[in-house]
C-alpha cells in the first residue's frame, strides 16, 4: 500500500516526462498519479491477478512479471528511473534486484521498511518473538517478506555493491518516531526511501 | 436449443452476405474480381462510428460469434460467453462486427464457391491468402459500414495475428489492439503439427486432389483425423487426464474377457472429428493453416518485431493463459517485450488456466474481469470524448 508520504517525497525525484519502471505496481497508483502530475510514461511489473486488473482498470501500461526472474526484457538504460517500493524484502535475491534495477534504469529509487525501528526491536528484545506489528503484520511462517533489512543493512550493501546514495528520506508515523528519525534513522524510521545511481 | 433466449444473450440474430466488387488484390499476386463476406453484427454504431469493435475468427471460426440463429440451434455463436448485453463486449455500448474471413467455408468467398470462371467450385484453384489479405478485406468491410477507425480490433490465436496486423498496417483506423492467445510467428513444431493434419486430409482417397465437391465426395475421414491432431494439442495433458483419465467406453481389463476396448478419450476425440468433418470444408482447413504457418510479424520488417510495432499506434492487451502450448505465454512474451521496446502502451496478463489453447474459448473468471476492465476503458473513452 502506498502511503501518501512516500509518494510525495518519491515525486521530486521524478523528471517530468521522464520514462518510468515501477517494480512491483500493485494496482497502479503510483504509476496513475505519476503520470497525471509529471508527464511520466512507463510500466509497471506486477505479478498479483487481481492487483494487474485494477492496473488494466486505470489503464496502466501493466505486465504480468515475477521480479526474481530477473528483467531480462529490458535493456541497459532504457527507463530514466526504475521505482519499487516496498518489495525489495519480499525478493528472493534483493542484491540482484538492485542490480537489475541499476543495469535497466539511469537513477532507481527504492523502498522498504525499516527493520531496525525499535518497536520491532524492543518487540523481539521483549517477547523473544518475531516482530508482528503495524506495519509488519505477517507472522514469520506465511510472510511474503523474507529478506528483512535495516537502514545500516541496506546502506552497507549499496557500499558494497558500489551504488550511489543520491538522496535518502526517512518516514516514520508515530511519536516520538516522527522527531527522532532525522537525528537516528535506523532507530525510528518506519520506512526508507532511497534515490540512487551507478 | 434454448428454451428461452438467455438475458444477456444477443438473441436471434441473421447474418448478411455483403458483397463487394471492388477486386481485391490477394497477397500471393493474384486478384479476386469480386467477393462476399458473411457478418454478423452486434448492438448499434453510435452517431459518430466510434464505439465499433472487430471481432476476427481463429482457424476453424466464421461469423457467427454470439447469439442464436434459431430456437432450434443446439448452440449459441462460438464466443457468446464475451459478447452480448453487460458481458466483456457489451452490446448496449458497442456496435461488433464479425465477418467469416474469405477463404472460409461459411458463406464468405471461400473454395466452396463457385469460380465464375468455370463454374465449378473454386476446390483446391481457390488463392492462397494471407492474415494481410483478411486485413485488407475487413478494411473495405469497415468502409461499407461507415466505421473510420474500430475503437477496438480483438481476436484470438489466428485471430490475434489479425488484430497484430492491423495495428501496422492500418494504424490510424485502430485504437486499441486486443491479442489473445496468439504468436508473432509460428515455432517450427507448430508447423509440423499443421503439416500432420494437412497429410491426413491429403492421404484420404475421397480428397481427390482438392476436387471432391466436383466428384461429389468429402475427404471425411481425412479432416476428422486433422482435427483430431490439432483438437489434443489445443487441450492441455492435465485437462485430459481430469476429463478422461484412463476411463473405458467400452470392454474391460478383467482377465477372460476379449470384448475390444475402447478408452473414453478415443471416442471423444472420434466424435469431435466426426461432428468437425460433417461441418467444414478441407481445402478451407488446408488454407487457413497454411495462412497461420506463412504469418510472420517482422518479415517485412527486417524480421524485426520492435521495427514492425513502431509502425503500430494503438494501444494493446495481451493475454495468454498458463497452459497453452501452442500459442505459450512465452510467445506472448515475445510480443510484449517488443512492444515495451517499440514503446507503445501495453498491458499484459498470464491467465491461469488448465485448459490449454483452447482457453480462449471458454468461460475464465479472471479472463472475463481482464477484458471488462479493458473494454470498459475503452468505453469511458468513447463517452468522455
Amino acid at each position: 500500500m502506498m502511503i501518501r508520504t512516500d509518494l510525495n517525497i518519491i515525486q521530486q525525484w521524478i523528471h517530468p516526462t521522464s520514462r518510468i519502471l515501477d517494480l512491483g505496481c500493485g494496482d497502479g497508483e503510483l504509476l496513475q498519479t505519476l503520470a497525471k502530475t509529471k508527464g511520466v510514461w512507463g510500466y509497471g511489473l506486477e505479478i498479483d491477478a487481481d492487483k494487474i486488473t485494477s492496473c488494466v482498470a486505470r489503464g496502466v501500461n501493466v505486465i504480468e512479471a515475477d521480479l526474481d526472474e530477473g528483467l531480462s526484457q529490458f535493456s541497459d538504460n532504457s527507463f530514466d528511473t526504475v521505482v519499487m517500493t516496498q518489495a525489495l524484502q519480499a525478493m528472493r535475491y534483493p542484491h540482484l534486484v538492485l542490480g537489475e534495477m541499476l543495469r535497466v534504469g539511469k537513477q532507481c529509487v527504492v523502498t522498504f521498511p525499516n527493520f531496525g525501528n525499535w518497536r520491532a526491536r524492543s518487540y523481539l528484545l521483549s517477547r523473544g518473538r518475531m516482530p508482528v506489528t503495524r506495519q509488519l503484520t505477517f507472522q514469520w511462517y506465511d510472510t511474503p517478506n523474507i529478506h528483512f533489512c535495516t537502514v545500516k543493512d541496506f546502506e552497507a550493501l549499496c557500499t558494497e555493491k558500489r551504488i550511489r546514495i543520491l538522496h535518502r528520506e526517512f518516514v516514520a508515523e508515530r511519536l516520538p518516531d516522527r522527531y527522532m528519525k532525522g537525528i537516528w534513522p535506523n532507530m525510528f524510521s518506519d520506512t526508507a526511501i532511497y534515490h540512487l545511481s551507478k | 436449443m434454448p428454451d428461452v433466449i438467455p438475458e444477456n444473450s444477443v438473441g436471434i440474430v441473421t447474418p448478411q452476405a455483403i458483397h463487394f466488387d471492388e477486386p481485391l488484390v490477394l497477397a500471393c499476386g493474384r486478384t479476386l474480381d469480386n467477393y462476399t463476406l458473411m457478418v454478423e453484427t452486434y448492438g448499434e454504431l453510435n452517431a459518430d462510428g466510434s464505439n465499433a469493435i472487430l471481432i476476427c475468427h481463429a482457424l476453424s471460426g466464421h461469423h457467427h460469434a454470439a447469439g442464436y440463429h434459431s430456437m432450434a440451434d443446439q448452440r449459441p455463436g462460438w464466443w457468446d460467453n464475451h459478447i452480448g448485453p453487460g458481458k466483456p463486449f457489451d452490446t448496449n455500448r458497442f456496435f461488433i462486427v464479425c465477418p467469416n474471413n474469405i477463404g472460409g467455408c461459411h458463406g464468405s468467398t471461400g473454395p466452396i464457391s463457385i469460380n465464375p470462371d468455370t463454374d465449378q467450385p473454386w476446390g483446391p484453384d481457390f488463392p492462397p491468402l494471407r492474415v494481410r489479405d483478411w486485413v485488407e478485406s475487413q478494411a473495405r468491410l469497415a468502409d461499407k459500414l461507415g466505421i473510420r477507425q474500430w475503437a477496438a480490433i480483438v481476436g484470438g490465436s489466428l485471430g490475434g495475428m489479425q488484430v497484430m496486423r492491423w495495428a501496422l498496417e492500418y494504424p490510424d483506423r485502430v485504437r486499441h489492439a486486443v491479442v489473445i492467445a496468439s504468436a508473432m510467428k509460428l515455432s517450427a513444431q507448430n508447423i509440423a503439427f499443421n503439416e500432420i493434419a494437412r497429410n491426413a486430409i491429403r492421404s484420404d482417397p475421397e480428397f481427390c486432389n482438392g476436387r471432391y465437391l466436383e466428384q461429389q465426395t468429402q475427404p471425411r475421414n481425412g479432416l476428422g483425423l486433422a482435427r483430431m491432431i490439432g483438437h489434443v494439442t489445443y487441450l492441455s495433458d492435465e485437462l485430459m487426464g481430469n476429463k478422461f483419465g484412463r476411463e473405458l467406453r467400452s470392454g474391460s481389463f478383467q482377465r477372460g474377457q476379449d470384448a475390444p476396448i475402447e478408452f473414453q478419450v478415443e471416442s471423444y476425440l472420434r466424435h469431435q472429428g466426426d461432428a468437425f468433418s460433417g461441418t467444414f470444408d478441407a481445402n478451407t482447413y488446408l488454407l487457413m493453416t497454411k495462412a497461420l504457418d506463412y504469418f510472420d510479424l517482422a518479415r517485412e520488417y527486417d524480421h524485426n518485431p520492435v521495427e514492425a510495432f513502431r509502425h503500430a499506434s494503438c494501444n494493446f492487451l495481451v493475454v495468454s493463459f498458463s497452459s497453452d502450448w501452442r500459442f505459450s505465454p512465452e510467445r506472448a512474451a515475445e510480443i510484449v517485450e517488443a512492444l515495451i521496446a517499440a514503446d507503445k502502451n501495453v498491458a499484459y496478463t498470464a491467465i491461469e488456466s488448465n485448459l490449454g489453447h483452447d482457453a480462449f474459448l471458454l468461460p475464465n473468471q479472471r479472463y472475463e474481469q481482464v477484458l471488462t476492465a479493458y473494454i470498459n476503458r475503452i468505453a469511458a473513452e468513447i463517452s468522455s470524448k
